[in-house]
């Protein structure tokens, strides 16, 4: 893997501004809000990211929500029943939603196309339905009053401060969104460029012909759906632990949506595509707000004149139409 | 027992006319209509505004909402979709296009007829009491056998009549049925049209019975959903097939299930998930046809 001057510097002025820009442009016009709108983003994006990465094998996912969801619950029972330091129990989210991954995505991952996309998209109304029905979820009423992450050190130096004694824990939450936002993206580049890239580019042309020259197709794919709700999973856990809640309605078929449209806006050939697309979306609602009630008017509109006139994303923009990366 | 198996037919015959619609619209253009809930709504407000508040007769109300969502249909198909399916690198794309389509109906349902739950009078009085083994008001009977006289309607259209060839042969092969002569774009665009104006026929029937709302629109796309996998996407028999076995296995549901709380929907959706293990194209579907 080498990097163009172009691509380092273009990587180094996007971490100035999201590590020392937006801090200090929040500081200078007092929108502390502004901290956890951009950690929503960051973590929505880390989600999107799965999405993407399922459109990257030829699977439309209209289920992250689901795996969200998932990964929000596996967290809050580990923090909040078993005492676990909410950092094990982050990866520990991620992983279980990889593995609800595996377990339906042996069956569902036989489906294309537009069946693949139905059966997620019911699989998030189902998700919300099992929390609603288990026990250990606490049904309707959810989970509420996680604490906040505890501190992490090693031989008595503090990796991690303890996030209950920060004065500003916005701002500590904005930076370890940012971080898993940037390993995930990163990991993801690094994923799309390896040789399980290719394959998977492969698996998106044509399955049957991958299959015939010796892909292992089932391997792949159900790799890919548990790496992708891995993600899903992490950014779940997270947005569990900002906001302190989870109910059955933390994610709801409409966020999966969502996920998906990120995608979409972005762009399905750029690795980038779903964190510009999360940006926009969720910006795009929040700055609406003042227009009350034709918020999801202009919202809509905007969308479907986007996709009416870029049906390739924005970032097709730049690059010009039919080049793929 | 009766009283289930009537059920079940109640709701399987307003089921399979929504899924009707869906399956159409995705057979003739490869199209998942997010939007047909939310079709759905408007058919149910448009016959509560000329029904419930202007009086007008039922079946002329009806009739309204066919037309209004035929007309919606119509112009979605023709300034939005067509050129959106010809214009993208990649198919998916219409999906964005929908999931837009049903946000921008949802606001313009929110704008139009507010976020109330609306009702309207009972068509007929009275109901049908079977020695207490079945009971069925009389307006879910009409309602029934209504819905279940349009889907013959359409079968009847589908099969007979020249617009249904066309439309058979554009759900076929489209390049051939335009080789054939068939107008394309045309024939999309009254495909769409029918599509969404089965959905308002129900949205309308319905609403005598359940009322309706803004929030019914995007859990009846899912129901839709559910029954074009059962069935198969893209084909007429599959979609009514869907449509019966949905409604009677929420009939069931309801009568065994309930007192185990709300799960009759977990359970239905992990069984769909097992037969489409065994059989992905659903029950009539061709395989990836």
């Amino acid at each position: 893997m080498n990097f163009s001057a172009k691509q380092i510097l273009g990587v180094a002025v996007f971490l100035l501004v999201i590590f020392v820009g937006v801090p200090m442009f929040i500081a200078a016009t007092g929108r502390w809000d502004f901290y956890f709108t951009l950690t929503s983003v960051a973590l929505l994006a880390i989600a999107s990211a799965g999405v993407w990465l399922t459109f990257y094998i030829g699977r439309i996912n209209i289920g992250q929500g689901a795996f969200a969801l998932v990964g929000a619950y596996v967290s809050a029972i580990l923090v909040v029943k078993a005492g676990w330091s909410f950092w094990i129990s982050l990866p520990a989210a991620g992983l279980f939603a990889a593995l609800v991954a595996v377990l339906l995505g042996l069956p569902i991952l036989r489906l294309r196309g537009v069946y693949f996309a139905m059966i997620t998209l019911v699989l998030t109304q189902v998700a919300t339905l099992t929390a609603l029905a288990l026990p250990i979820t606490n049904g309707a009423k959810g989970i509420t009053n996680i604490p906040l992450p505890s501190g992490v050190s090693l031989f008595g130096l503090t990796l991690i401060p303890d996030f209950g004694q920060l004065e500003n824990t916005r701002m500590a939450f904005y930076f370890t969104a940012c971080i898993l936002m940037i390993i995930t993206y990163a990991a993801l580049y690094r994923l799309v460029n390896s040789r399980l890239g290719h394959l998977c580019r492969s698996m998106q042309q044509n399955e049957e012909l991958a299959s015939s020259i010796g892909v292992n197709i089932t391997y792949i794919r159900i790799l890919i759906f548990a790496i992708s709700s891995f993600f899903g999973g992490i950014g779940g856990a997270m947005f569990g632990s900002i906001s302190q809640s989870v109910y059955p309605a933390t994610f709801v078929v409409k966020d999966s949506v969502d996920f998906m449209l990120n995608c979409f806006l972005g762009g399905l050939g750029y690795v980038f595509g779903p964190m510009l697309g999360t940006l926009l979306i969720y910006f795009g609602w929040d700055l609406l707000f003042e227009f009350g009630k034709y918020q999801l008017l202009i919202y809509s509109t905007i969308l479907i004149v986007v996709i009416r006139f870029l049906p390739d994303g924005l970032l097709s923009i730049r690059f010009g139409k039919g080049e793929k990366k | 027992m009766e009283q289930i198996l009537a059920n079940g037919v109640y709701l399987g015959s307003q089921y399979a006319m929504i899924a009707l619609g869906l399956t159409l619209i995705f057979a003739l253009m490869n199209v998942l209509n997010f939007a047909h809930g939310q079709m759905y709504v408007i058919g149910g407000f448009v016959t509560y505004t000329f029904y419930g508040q202007w009086g007008v007769p039922f079946v002329l109300a009806l009739f309204m909402s066919c037309m209004t969502l035929a007309v919606i249909g119509a112009l979605i198909e023709k300034y939005l979709f067509a050129p959106v399916i010809k214009g993208s690198s990649r198919e998916e794309s219409t999906m964005l296009l929908a999931a837009g389509i049903a946000f921008l109906l949802d606001a313009l349902i929110l704008l139009v007829f507010g976020e109330k739950q609306r009702g309207v009078p009972k068509i007929v009085d009275g109901v049908f009491n079977w020695d207490f083994r079945l009971i069925m008001p009389y307006d879910r009977i009409l309602i029934c056998v209504l819905a279940i006289l349009s889907i013959v309607a359409f079968i009847a259209l589908m099969q007979y009549t020249k617009t249904g060839r066309a439309l058979r042969a554009l759900a076929q092969d489209r390049t051939a049925a335009q080789l054939m002569g068939v107008n394309v774009d045309r024939y999309s665009m009254i495909g769409f049209a029918l599509g969404a104006m089965l959905a308002g026929l129900v949205g309308g029937l319905l609403v005598t019975i359940t009322g309706i709302n803004l929030g019914m629109g995007g859990p009846t796309s899912i129901k839709a959903f559910m029954m074009v996998m059962i069935g198969g996407a893209g084909v007429i028999s599959g979609a009514i097939w869907g449509g019966f076995i949905l409604g009677f296995l929420e009939a069931f549901g309801l009568a065994y299930l309930s007192q185990y709380g709300d799960i009759t929907y977990l359970l239905i959706f992990v069984s769909l998930m097992i037969f489409l293990a065994i059989r992905p194209q659903g029950l009539m579907g061709k395989p990836w046809g």
